[in-house]
């Protein structure tokens, strides 16, 4: 419950209160892995995947406006570009309305993109509802993550970038929050590469999934903002000094001034927070291919 | 000994549930989770099952005895624990031989589950063999007999994946299964040793 309420009050911090009173839905399908709906109220245009609960918003975008981040989770996304410099390959699973893989292609348009979502009714929402364009170097790939990520291990690609975002509400896929997983996630990183997981808070899960990803990554930053309940873990190879990374936020701030995306403030707390003291209980069983309740921990209180 | 087959049929229902659940697990880390790989499974079982079932009634004609019947469970354990340490390398194996996860699951699912699970299906209509003593009767028996063991699929599939999910590593409910058949074989052949008949129906 407490975790619905609070991605409720995200949710109400991005539109206002009044909003969903006059939301219009412009498309309603039933794939194999979730129920899709598409909505549009005013000019905010949001992916929901589960009816059931009202605003369970996954991706939205500003139609007039439609660079405008309106999640924070994907501007929070973004900080992975303060990690890696002029990355070559970035990988992200999860599709959802493809705000942050469009954000990343038209930033670094030379960089290859490389998306994984499962359900290719998602991928065509995204495409005919979220302006959503594969390229030449925005690819996209209808597959389970694990079974792709296991296959890329295979060839030769590495990953300056790898942002997990796979986790849509109802059903956490289980086989991806795992420490093999992890491990053969972070097998696909170059030797400078970063990795950002957008996690769950509120719930039993949010020790053991720390505790797994600290199993496998080691120390990492637990980025939070303010305005936000989302959680992301960040977890560079090589950590930039302050001054480094202050210093990059300054040059791309601009750049992402049309995205609303404050990066140097984003700087500032990641430099901040990256020295604060691990705020899960350390002893939480790491999730494992051999136990992995995922759902069964996120649906008890913490 | 009426009851005694009952135990074994539920234990043999509980643990051909509780197996297919964990296969889910086994096989989602090669092959994800989707729908397709549950349809493998389940293709799996059932197939196998079947094939069970024709062998073990065909196997009940003659000699019927409490320690064949014994002999079935230790058979079923005996090539499920494996699963424990072989799973890995053979699903590692099928994932480089097959690209589509489809197929893939398809054959990983027919090479780890498919010998334990056709073994445990002969326990039913071994029940029934060593059950029925009259043809009026026969009827009543097998229903008996379906609704205990059947029971016993409900009860494996709710406990597995409630609580033993939740608690243990796939490897120990596999130790756990194991252990249960052969507590039960154990049961069977001490009773057929020592004789210790009641009358049957």
């Amino acid at each position: 419950m407490k975790r619905i309420f609070l991605k409720y009050c995200i949710t109400m911090i991005c539109f206002g209160a009044a909003l969903p009173l006059s939301a219009k839905i412009l498309h309603e399908e039933r794939s194999l892995y979730s129920t899709i709906v598409v909505t549009q109220t005013g000019n905010t245009r949001c992916l929901q995947f589960d009816v059931r609960s009202e605003q369970r918003s996954q991706s939205c975008i500003d139609v007039r406006r439609p660079k405008q981040m309106v999640f924070s989770y994907t501007r929070m996304s973004i900080t992975s570009v303060l990690f890696a410099e002029a990355p070559k390959n970035i990988l992200v699973i999860g599709l959802g309305g493809g705000t942050l893989p469009t954000a990343f292609h038209a930033l670094l348009p030379q960089a290859r993109i490389d998306v994984v979502e499962i359900d290719p009714a998602v991928i065509s929402v995204a495409k005919s509802f979220f302006n959503f364009q594969p390229t030449s170097n925005l690819i996209v790939h209808a597959q389970d993550a694990r079974v792709w990520t296991k296959r890329a291990l295979l060839g030769p690609t590495r990953y300056d970038i790898i942002v997990l975002d796979a986790f849509n509400g109802e059903y956490i896929p289980e086989h991806l929050m795992t420490q093999e997983y992890l491990t053969e996630t972070k097998s696909l990183l170059t030797p400078t590469g970063v990795l950002l997981a957008n996690t769950f808070t509120g719930s039993n899960l949010y020790h053991n999934e720390s505790t797994t990803y600290a199993k496998v990554f080691g120390p990492f930053i637990n980025f939070r903002i303010p305005e936000s309940a989302n959680r992301m873990i960040v977890a560079p190879n090589i950590k930039p000094t302050d001054t480094q990374l202050k210093a990059r936020a300054a040059v791309w701030s601009d750049r992402l001034q049309p995205y609303g995306v404050p990066i140097v403030r984003f700087a500032r707390l990641l430099t901040k927070q990256r020295r604060e003291k691990p705020d899960w209980r350390q002893n939480a069983r790491v999730l494992t291919d051999q136990y992995a309740p995922a759902n069964l921990l996120q649906s008890g209180d913490e | 000994m009426t009851y005694l087959i009952y135990l074994l049929a539920f234990t043999g229902g509980f643990v051909i549930m509780s197996l297919e659940l964990l296969g889910g697990r086994v096989l989602a880390p090669y092959f994800g989770s989707s729908i397709y790989v549950w349809g493998s499974i389940i293709t799996v079982f059932m197939l196998s099952l079947s094939l069970g079932y024709l062998i073990g009634g065909r196997w009940s004609i003659r000699n019927p005895s409490l320690m064949r019947f014994g002999g079935i469970f230790i058979v079923g354990a005996l090539l499920m624990y494996p699963l424990v340490s072989f799973a890995e390398p053979v699903m590692q194996w099928i994932f480089k031989s097959i690209s589509d996860p489809r197929y893939g699951s398809l054959a990983a699912s027919t090479f780890l589950f498919m010998a334990p699970t056709i073994i445990l299906g002969m326990i039913s209509p071994y029940s029934v063999r060593l059950l029925v003593v009259s043809i009026e009767r026969s009827g009543q028996v097998a229903g008996r007999l379906y609704f205990v063991s059947t029971l016993g699929s409900a009860l494996g599939t709710l406990i597995t994946s409630f609580y033993f999910v939740l608690h243990f590593e796939i490897n120990t409910i596999l130790l756990m299964l194991t252990l249960a058949l052969l507590s039960m074989s154990a049961l069977a052949i001490m009773c057929d040793k020592f004789g210790w008949y009641g009358d049957a129906e």
